[in-house]
């Protein structure tokens, strides 16, 4: 059984009084196995960070609904009490987020955030604490701890900053750990780093990590398992060896193609994805990809298309026209229909240095 | 810290030296005089010259600036017109009842304010929040005088919890030592003293916070409703704090800087702003000297008076920006 079990997961926001309501998550599905890293990718909008805060019990109360399950050690996520929920978040669930600096209380001493964890879920107190909170920043690289836990934020470099957040949520050894794109507010060589320390951590106490990320870089050096997110549903979803070998989903496709690669020849064009997401595609009426997609076919507008393993076992895809070539062959897409306005930002180049450059 | 403390302390020089050289030119223009004010409408011209030489008034503005500079150098901010007794004496006669009014009102203000606002963010566009966002809106409205009446209508004719005017009973023989009624009453053990000194209290506090609990509640409110949105308040949640911690230490701490800002300035137009209020009640303070020193022209009060404000603004000041750099590390001074 996995530690966590996501099925069909809906977050709905707005609705009532007659608005618009607006699905940012719609119908998710996938697992994380104990000890496993598993990448949730997309671009922005597409209902990552969302499912995410779902997953910790942390979207506002009001105006919004979620629907589906979400089973973490045989419990749903999504029904649970709010205090049964305080309890879980930080001792069993943690979660690291994308801006080191606002994600930090500017008038808290470091060792005060650190230590309140500790006292919250190990009823670690006073000296005891303390000694536990310098061992905790000490492993995660940040040196001279002592003097780091009287400092405040604005004292830490961003590097430092993102590693005292990761040392608050491994505090208490949790089962599972989401980084929501935890290396976008650093600079590369800071990036490599903090990718480098999560993937010790969750190694050396077998926590899974639930990577969030528009970053393909990060997903090639880190991911077991990758599930890509288009409009708030899962298009693809695979191992990592086999997305970059065989990207089927048309969006997964682009998502690579877009990509500088070091092995294309010298001058080959980038090809980004045409268009950006555009939420008033209802999934309801067909593939919402469709009208940025290069393969679709009147086919695609009739109903949501189901995932589906047209090539390999595992290797689930949500498309009627897969693409079944060899990614050798990218669609050929010329400079002068790049209309990407809203995708410029994403998914950006690599800048992640990756071990293992896909093949 | 010391270092802040002292470059303060000596920016009060400048400040002070300013305002009264503003005054001096304020009140030289102004219609009338003490003469007039102390002799009436039919005073002849050489009664009126006659004052004047007395107080020194004939001589040129800048004689009289150099004279007044020389005094105050002293500790002496010279002698009332009206009453003919050293102003000094005058206000500490009458200040300590409005300290212990303004200080009560603030108290009151922070006390019920901040846990309104906090609370009103926190259910916002609930019955509470509806409540707190109207009803403050009214508390700057309402004019106090008016406040006032209503207040002492219901508390003091019609229910007779609270008296209607004055510091204190007729039947009570206080002890005076610092001239803080309730002050007085526990150190000399009089606690009945100090009792009926409260309860004289209530009501114009009441009134007098009306202004800056509307205030107070308005900025908690939108300052905390900021920080909600803040990703550390995201990250303290995500930590599965206890929901106190995260309100005392994540939330409040971050909300409040502001409202240590705003507290600071309220404080002190309450001790300058409680005119209406004493004059309504009766309440002995600095308040109603100062209105009938205006009427007089009494010179030496008001001079003694504005700059005396000013110097206490100067320290409430001092005290905001200590009080800020002991919560934000950001504003530290090294």
């Amino acid at each position: 059984m996995p530690l966590l079990s996501v099925d069909e997961l809906t977050v709905t926001f707005g609705g009532g009084r007659g608005r618009k309501e607006s699905k940012a998550v719609n119908g998710v599905s996938f697992d994380v196995d104990q000890g496993q890293v598993v990448g949730l990718v997309g671009e922005s909008g597409c209902g990552k960070s969302v499912t995410s805060l779902a997953l910790m019990g942390l979207l506002p109360k009001k105006g919004v609904r979620t629907g589906g399950r979400a089973d973490f050690d045989g419990t749903d996520l999504l029904t649970l009490a709010p205090s049964r929920m305080r309890d879980m978040r930080g001792r069993k669930i943690a979660m690291i987020f994308q801006d080191p600096l606002s994600s930090l209380n500017p008038v808290v001493p470091i060792g005060i955030q650190v230590t309140e964890i500790l006292a919250r879920h190990r009823g670690m107190k006073g000296e005891a604490a303390r000694k536990e909170a310098a061992h905790l920043l000490d492993r995660v690289g940040i040196p001279d701890p002592d003097r780091r836990l009287k400092e405040y934020p604005h004292q830490l470099s961003g590097g430092m900053r993102q590693r005292a957040l990761i040392a608050m949520a491994v505090a208490c050894a949790p089962r599972l750990l989401i980084a929501d794109e935890p290396t976008t507010a650093l600079d590369v060589t800071i990036q490599a780093q903090i990718l480098e320390l999560l993937k010790e951590l969750v190694d050396q106490q077998g926590t899974a990590l639930l990577m969030i990320t528009h970053d393909l870089g990060v997903v090639a050096g880190l991911c077991d398992q990758v599930n890509v997110l288009y409009a708030g549903k899962v298009v693809e979803s695979t191992g990592r060896r086999e997305l970059f070998a065989h990207p089927t989903h048309p969006y997964a496709n682009g998502l690579l193609g877009s990509i500088p690669r070091l092995d294309a020849p010298r001058g080959t064009p980038l090809t980004p994805i045409r268009g950006s997401i555009n939420d008033q595609i209802a999934w309801a009426d067909g593939c919402a990809f469709a009208p940025r997609c290069d393969h679709y076919t009147m086919e695609c507008l009739t109903g949501t298309p189901e995932l589906a393993e047209p090539r390999a076992a595992g290797h689930q895809v949500r498309c009627v026209n897969p693409i079944m070539a060899d990614p050798e062959a990218p669609p050929v897409v010329t400079a002068e229909s790049d209309t990407a306005s809203g995708s410029s930002d994403e998914p950006s180049a690599p800048d992640t240095p990756t071990e293992e450059v896909p093949a | 810290m010391l270092r802040l403390v002292v470059r303060r302390l000596l920016q009060l020089i400048p400040t002070l030296l300013g305002l009264s050289v503003l005054l001096f030119l304020w009140l030289n223009r102004l219609p009338g005089g003490p003469a007039s004010a102390i002799l009436g409408e039919r005073a002849t011209e050489a009664e009126v010259a006659r004052i004047n030489r007395a107080l020194g008034l004939d001589q040129p503005v800048w004689v009289q600036y150099g004279r007044f500079l020389k005094r105050v150098v002293q500790l002496d901010l010279g002698t009332s017109t009206q009453t003919g007794q050293p102003v000094w004496e005058e206000f500490t006669l009458r200040f300590p009842a409005t300290v212990e009014l303004s200080i009560a009102a603030m108290l009151i203000a922070i006390a019920v304010g901040i846990p309104l606002g906090y609370f009103a963010a926190r259910r916002r566009g609930g019955w509470l929040d509806v409540t707190a966002v109207s009803g403050s809106l009214l508390g700057i409205c309402v004019p106090v005088f008016f406040l006032a009446l209503i207040l002492k209508g219901i508390f003091a004719v019609n229910l007779g919890v609270f008296p209607s005017y004055g510091r204190q009973s007729t039947g009570i023989d206080a002890t005076e030592v610092t001239g803080f009624a309730i002050l007085d009453g526990i150190l000399t053990g009089e606690f009945d003293a100090s009792w009926d000194a409260i309860t004289h209290l209530v009501l114009p506090a009441v009134t007098l916070a009306s202004i800056p609990l509307a205030v107070i509640v308005r900025m908690t409110r939108a300052s905390v409703l900021e920080v909600l949105g803040e990703d550390y308040i995201r990250t303290a949640e995500s930590k599965g704090l206890e929901q106190r911690v995260v309100r005392v230490r994540h939330i409040l701490r971050n909300a409040l800087l502001p409202v240590v800002t705003a507290v600071g300035l309220l404080t002190g137009s309450l001790l300058s702003g409680a005119v209406l209020t004493e004059s309504v009640f009766s309440f002995g303070g600095i308040g109603s000297f100062i209105r009938t020193a205006i009427d007089a022209r009494d010179y030496p009060v008001l001079v003694g008076f504005i700059m005396f404000i000013a110097m206490v603004y100067v320290l409430i000041n001092l005290f905001v920006d200590l009080a800020y750099s002991l919560i934000d590390p950001r504003v530290r001074v090294h």
